[in-house]
């Protein structure tokens, strides 16, 4: 909402206040003032001057040599605006002025003639171009006759105003007009609202007998108003409305127009005005529209209704979308001559939904949305007909023919007056309350602590006792409430053990060189059906409008969202990248449209594992790198002794370097080498990836930490190296060693694994370390080889193992 | 005679230790001289046929010579080894100034950092975390915080539905809904909600479709805006330093009743006016209120008997106003030269 400084004295006394304090006492106390404009900003010696002869310029056709009075003197200037004429009073931007975008006018020679100035016009002194006036849009501006002669311009074009820009919120929609903002502005400096009646001077003819209205909708049409003025003269509106019309956004169009404009502005009422002659009937109904009936609006759209639409119709056809813009048929013209002014208010939702599927927004619209004080609805139709009178020369028919309540009762709010104090946690004394409420206008009544209090209508957003509690808060001043800590029993809180061992296994992977990173959860459909733990059989959850295809689908998987990230850094250059992400990913569920959510941890690494440098060649990145990671996080979580690896073949892997891990024998996520043509497609080196869904797995809480004694007794290394063919997994022999160890064999770890030379080629050698232990006492050699020969001949008999000499 | 022979074995083995250079020739003098078929030895064996008045002088003095000689060894050998010693650290000497082996550890995301910082600062005042789904029901993400279907504050365009009824949380207050609603309508109920909410916007330096929220939530008897001011207080210095000040400005969120916006004193400038707090002295930070009683009956609390503050900040704006970072879009294309600017946040 813009704010004329000017306008706005018209209500309120706005003695001793700056706009740019008032901007700061409008902001604190709620309406934030988003900027303050200068229209005059830079424009220097701009004098209203008058045409006093007005001839062709005899070198150029389209300039004319102009003789005009200055007050002080009477200069020559060329101008070339095709409206100019003798008699004229004109805004001059005199020799040494500044005019617009800064620049300055000088003296100059134009085909031979010397000029003086240069007659400006309203865009050359700074106005948007959209809100010229037409008849000034191709010319000079033109001011009427009571402009004196060479006074300073500048305050007969309001360019010494200052507009503030107000946002205005769902709550402030009061201040959608220069009333509301004059009460609201009364409220904060305590300063009185003057505010004069319409007065309407009526003839004797009825209204009635022209026309009458009926309302089919009345639950979303609460009111509905029309007069009707006769013997009308269009004509542009005077010059004070117009550049309040400008001031405020709004492009003057003629008196009929601007009056029904400028009383929106002035009270928030949308009014609309018909040419009572092209209406097609004496009979207004409003009515919701048929399913796909169709209205031509004013802005010559076809536009197709639905059957919540609310249309003004003349009994058979549509002449208006209800609050939301008016039909081309029915538009005034320069030629019209009794017009049929409507002020109606129009339920808030329902003008909402007609003006977001139309995409229409208007001025009108916009209030209507946010609601209009019905109480001012019948006033702000006076209004017009006393502007129209005075301005468009109309005759008034006597009386507003109607449906519906013209007033809407006061809201009434009782509450303990303690309240106010105690949530605000403020002691303010009871006269203070009271006083700033009635600086509001709302009437209150105390009753013993209690208070009584009558809200005026046109603060809709006002009824709650939390509604006055922070009107007194505002009012008052939230910079002046103390800052207390809570007095309540204090409580104590710490993470969940979810939330720190999921802290943990963060750092853990920090430790281990992945950065950090956080990923879109919406991206393709192609991204959000690849690479899942479990893969889903039915689709990806979809987003019913997407901004793009490249987030409509959500996720279930990490990984693709890494792989885009590799692409990313190799693209500029950067090859050695760790990366790792925990988030939720979106699993389908077939019996809902919701999606079950569950965190996963993925990462990715790619190029080289140690950094390069004076010693030798760095390591690069590999399939154990990545295992290494994976391991180290089950045994910081002491569950590596559950967890298995085993061989699998998934979508976009490497059919022989993808290990699906499972926990207990159930998989919960899986780690391998990208497939060669992913890397080839994607443009990457070796990409090692892995997933883990760490959720459920970290849920189910730490594993308890149990002492164990130091060892009293020295325990027992043996190692072996096995012979076996090369299809033997490591796993296989780990799994024998440690089930015929049983239970002096404590550890178990492979420290040698080699293939061909000496060894036939189809065979491998594994040398594993073995550590026999008691902890009641020391081990005889007798002891540990009976145990060494149990788990030898067992891998032989099982696996077929060699002992290697 | 005999003397004479020990004071010449003195002689000679003195030189011999002296002129030793190495501590197999030390070793070589040690067996030579006194070693069990040495020359002192033999001197020893030799003194029965002294008179009983010389034998014991002989006597003396062959266990002087004896010891003179095992001491200069000792002493020799102590040399000779502090001189080898000496040359195999001279042949171990190192640059010092080369690189080491560095052990390169990843970096913790900069919004990670900042949703931590805020977490452990609001345990430390008794709030605990909670955590909630992103996926929501439309009756927690609107209904249930006072945004019934026809408020105008909700549009359909600026979310992402799944149907009419699902749709991804525009923001975390749904948390503080299921929060409240598992409290059965006994407080206190203190929790923050930190997390990710989805918004139909195009990407671009200032907006995204994805971004990072934390609400608090403290609803209890008695509870009041002035805790609120002392709570956000304590929260502005803690994050942006102890001479902020903070200033509360009225303002409109369907869930609070009364609504305000916070601003604290810019830190860049003090307060004086510069380009981070556009001339203002102030720079906006987060929104809060009190609890709408709406909210807090639809959830079961009575708000006759409960009041609450609620507020929410976005961790995107305290990262980019605490360090001037330009654009939204770093927090998630993840280039690693930005994350790991950030690794001592
Ligand atoms: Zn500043």
């Amino acid at each position: 909402m813009l704010v004329s400084y000017k306008w706005l004295q018209d209500y309120v006394d706005l003695t001793g206040v700056t706009p740019e304090q008032l901007a700061d006492k409008i902001t604190n106390a709620g309406i934030e003032v988003e900027h303050i404009d200068y229209p005059g900003e830079g424009l220097k010696g701009i004098v209203v001057g008058k045409v006093e002869a007005c001839t062709p310029h005899p070198e150029a056709k389209k300039l004319h040599l102009c003789q005009v009075n200055l007050g002080s003197e009477t200069v020559q200037i060329v101008c070339g605006a095709p409206n100019v004429a003798a008699g004229q009073k004109v805004p001059v931007a005199t020799v040494g002025a500044q005019i617009a975008n800064h620049v300055t006018i000088k003296r100059a020679q134009l085909h031979g003639t010397e000029s003086n100035g240069m007659i400006c016009s309203l865009e050359e002194l700074g106005f948007d171009r959209n809100y010229v006036p037409k008849e000034y849009a191709d010319g000079i501006y033109i001011f009427d006759d009571q402009v004196p002669v060479g006074a300073d311009a500048l305050p007969y074009l309001n360019l010494d105003d200052v507009i503030l820009d107000l946002d205005i919120l769902v709550n402030s929609a009061h201040c959608m007009n220069m009333l509301g903002v004059a009460f609201e502005v009364a409220a904060i400096l305590d300063r009185k609202v003057r505010f004069r009646k319409p007065e309407v001077m009526e003839s004797t003819d009825s209204a009635g007998s022209r026309i009458s209205v009926s309302v089919e909708a009345a639950d979303k049409v609460p009111y509905y108003g029309a007069r009707v003025l006769t013997g009308i003269q269009v004509t542009p509106s005077p010059r004070w409305m117009q550049l309040r019309l400008i001031a405020a956004g709004v492009r003057p169009i003629s008196n009929v127009v601007d009056i029904a404009n400028y009383v929106m502005l002035e009270y928030g009422q949308p009014l609309h005005t018909f040419d009572l002659d092209q209406f097609g009937s004496n009979h207004i109904l409003v009515r919701f529209a048929g399913e796909n009936e169709e209205i031509t609006t004013l802005d010559g759209q076809q536009r197709i209704l639905v059957s919540d639409d609310l249309l003004v119709t003349n009994g058979k056809k549509g002449v208006a979308v209800a609050g939301v813009m008016g039909g081309e048929n029915t538009e005034v013209s320069n030629d019209t001559k009794n017009v049929l002014l409507e002020a109606a208010v129009f339920d808030p939702i329902s003008i909402r939904k007609t003006a977001s599927r139309l995409q229409l927004r208007s001025d009108a619209s916009s209030r209507y949305e946010k609601g209009v004080d019905r109480n001012r609805t019948a006033v702000a139709a006076d209004r017009a007909a006393e502007l129209l009178a005075q301005f468009a020369h109309a005759t008034v028919l006597k009386g507003i023919v109607e449906q519906g309540y013209r007033t809407v009762p006061e809201q009434k709010i009782t509450m303990p007056l303690e309240k106010i104090n105690q949530v605000l946690g403020t002691q303010l004394p009871r006269e203070q309350i009271v006083g700033i409420l009635k600086r509001l206008n709302f009437t209150v009544k105390t009753e013993g602590e209690t208070l009584h209090i009558s809200v005026p209508a046109r603060r809709f957003d006002v009824s709650i006792p939390e509604d006055i509690i922070e009107e007194v808060g505002r009012i008052y001043g939230y910079n002046r409430i103390p800052a207390t800590l809570p007095d309540g029993t204090s409580s104590h809180a710490a993470l969940t053990p979810y939330q720190k061992i999921r802290r943990r296994v963060e750092a853990l992977m920090e430790s281990t060189g992945l950065n950090q990173v956080y990923t879109y959860s919406l991206t393709t459909k192609m991204h959000a059906s690849s690479y899942a733990v479990h893969h889903a059989a039915t689709e990806p959850t979809q987003v019913v409008w997407p901004m793009s295809e490249e987030h409509e689908a959500l996720r279930q998987s990490i990984v693709p969202q890494l792989i885009d990230v590799i692409q990313y850094h190799l693209n500029r250059q950067m090859a050695d990248v760790k990366l790792y992400e925990i988030g939720k990913v979106f699993l389908p569920d077939a019996g809902s449209p919701r999606p079950s959510e569950e965190e996963h941890l993925a990462g990715i690494m790619t190029g080289k594992r140690t950094e390069r440098n004076w010693e030798g060649e760095p390591e690069s990145v590999d399939f154990f790198s990545v295992k290494g990671i994976v391991e180290t996080l089950f045994e910081s979580l002491a569950i590596e002794n559950q967890v298995d690896y085993r061989p699998s073949k998934r979508a976009g892997m490497h059919p022989g370097q993808t290990a699906d891990i499972l926990l207990n024998g159930e998989v919960i996520g899986y780690l391998g080498t990208l497939h060669p043509t992913v890397q080839r497609e994607h443009g990457l080196n070796a990409t090692y990836v892995f997933e883990i869904a760490i959720e459920s797995l970290l849920r189910r809480g730490a594993t308890e930490i149990s002492y164990q004694l130091l060892p009293r007794y020295p325990s027992t290394s043996r190692d072996i190296a096995l012979v076996v063919k090369r299809s033997v997994a490591a796993a296989d022999l780990y799994r024998v060693i440690r089930e015929h160890g049983r239970p002096l064999l404590k550890s178990v770890r492979l420290f040698d694994v080699y293939e061909g030379g000496h060894v036939a080629s189809d065979e491998k050698s594994m040398a594993f370390s073995l550590v026999y232990f008691d902890p009641e006492r020391t081990l005889t050699d007798d002891e540990v080889n009976a145990v060494h020969e149990k788990i030898l001949n067992a891998c032989a008999d099982e696996l077929g193992a060699e002992l290697r000499g | 005679m005999l003397k004479e022979r020990l004071l010449e074995l003195r002689a000679q083995a003195l030189e011999k230790i002296e002129s030793a250079d190495g501590l197999k020739t030390l070793q070589e003098a040690h067996v030579r001289f006194l070693g069990k078929k040495g020359p002192i030895t033999e001197v020893l064996k030799g003194m029965g046929k002294l008179s009983a008045e010389e034998r014991p002088i002989v006597g003396q003095l062959a266990n002087e010579v004896r010891k003179l000689i095992a001491a200069k060894i000792e002493e020799k050998k102590a040399d000779l080894e502090a001189k080898l010693l000496e040359k195999q650290l001279e042949a171990e000497k190192i640059d010092v100034t080369l690189p080491g082996r560095k052990i390169t550890t990843g970096s913790h995301h900069l919004l990670a950092s900042i949703i931590r910082e805020v977490e452990d600062l609001f345990i430390g005042l008794g709030f605990s975390i909670e955590e909630g789904p992103e996926v929501e029901q439309d009756y927690y993400n609107f209904e249930a915080l006072n945004l019934p279907k026809d408020h105008p504050a909700r549009d359909m365009q600026d979310s992402f539905y799944i149907t009419d009824e699902i749709l991804m949380r525009t923001h975390t207050s749904p948390v503080q809904a299921h929060t409240l609603e598992k409290h059965k309508g006994i407080g206190p109920v203190k929790v923050i909600c930190p997390g990710k909410v989805y918004r139909r916007d195009n990407d671009d330096a200032t907006h995204s479709h994805q971004f990072m929220q934390i609400e608090g939530l403290y609803v209890d008897h008695h509870v009041r805006l002035s805790d609120l001011k002392g709570i956000l207080t304590v929260f502005a210095k803690h994050l942006f330093g102890a001479d902020r000040e903070i200033r509360l400005r009225p303002s409109f969120f369907p869930f609070t009743e009364p609504s305000v916006e916070m601003d604290i004193s810019c830190f860049r400038c003090g307060g004086h006016g510069c380009r981070v707090c556009k001339g203002t002295g102030w720079i906006e930070i987060l929104g809060a209120g009190m609890v709408h009683p709406n909210v807090l009956r639809m959830s079961g609390f009575d708000p006759n008997e409960y009041t609450g503050f609620a507020f929410g900040m976005g961790p995107e704006r305290i990262a980019m106003l605490k360090y001037g970072i330009e654009d939204i879009r770093h927090f998630y294309t993840d280039d690693i030269r930005f994350l790991r600017q950030f690794n001592r946040a």
